[in-house]
């Protein structure tokens, strides 16, 4: 699914953008944990969806090779964050949805883990 | 005939250094992705190398990392000054975790950490003595063959 059709679903506003709009995106994770994050993600190219709102997020997702990342409740990442995005190349977006609603919704568009289980 | 590879470098961490954090594993990264090393090991010594650097910033007073790439493998080797893990075997489990509630509130604490570098890496040990430091040391195989 590209991050075009992702931000269309979350009715997102994308933040930062780092690449094509239409970059594919084929996994999502969710957590506000970065060490689950880094044990659970196993597949590049996925979505990081989160309510966590700082620079640790962006640098999780750099080396977990998270192409994108969406903060929830409408929590806007401040400059250092979307600054250390920027030199990272990754994607920021912003939702009003809750983590829940938002990753049911990817769920139900078909959007599997990152786990690359329960699929 | 394959030439010999031999990079290494050191970086210092300095505990408690949140803005940094991380930074030099990113370093470490970038150089394992310019080199021909599969994706899957870049990503396995970056999230490892990044767990141990965390550990070094949320708990200790400072430390070193160092690095050797060869043709064969990734060797990583975190030396700090801090507390100390009293029981080693008790750090490993899932879950478990001695950090406080505001490094918890900044995604990290989650006991996740040694358990995460052990999974990544092919070789891991982990040497400490309470109230000196910890050393820990990753070795990731680079396997024939594959290259990104």
């Amino acid at each position: 699914m590209t991050l075009e059709k992702i931000r269309e679903i979350l009715e997102g506003e994308v933040v930062l953008s780092t690449g094509d709009p239409n970059t594919e995106i084929t996994s999502v994770c969710s957590s506000d944990l970065m060490s689950d994050l880094l044990h659970f993600s196993s597949e590049p190219k996925s979505l990081l969806i989160t309510g966590l709102n700082n620079t640790q997020v962006v640098r999780t997702a750099e080396i977990a090779d998270i192409k994108a990342v969406v903060f929830v409740l409408d929590k806007r990442p401040d400059r250092e964050t979307v600054e250390m995005a920027r030199e990272k190349g990754i994607t920021l977006l912003v939702t009003r949805l809750s983590r829940f609603t938002a990753c049911g919704r990817l769920y139900a568009a078909g959007l599997g883990s990152c786990t690359g289980v329960n699929r | 005939m394959t030439q010999e590879r031999h990079i290494e470098g050191s970086f210092h961490l300095t505990g408690g250094d949140f803005t940094n954090a991380g930074a030099a594993s990113s370093e470490l990264k970038s150089v394992l992705a310019s080199l021909s090393i599969t994706q899957e090991v870049v990503r396995r010594a970056a999230i490892a190398t990044f767990e141990a650097e965390m550990n070094v910033i949320i708990h200790a007073v400072a430390g070193v990392m160092y690095y050797l790439i060869t043709n064969d493998f990734i060797k990583v080797v975190l030396n700090d000054m801090g507390p100390g893990i009293p029981d080693i075997e008790q750090a490993m489990q899932e879950g478990y975790s001695t950090a406080p509630d505001w490094i918890r509130e900044m995604g990290w604490g989650a006991g996740m950490g040694l358990p995460n570098m052990k999974k990544n890496s092919d070789e891991f040990k982990v040497d400490s003595v309470v109230g000196e430091g910890t050393t820990v040391e990753i070795i990731i195989r680079i396997k024939e063959g594959k290259t990104q």
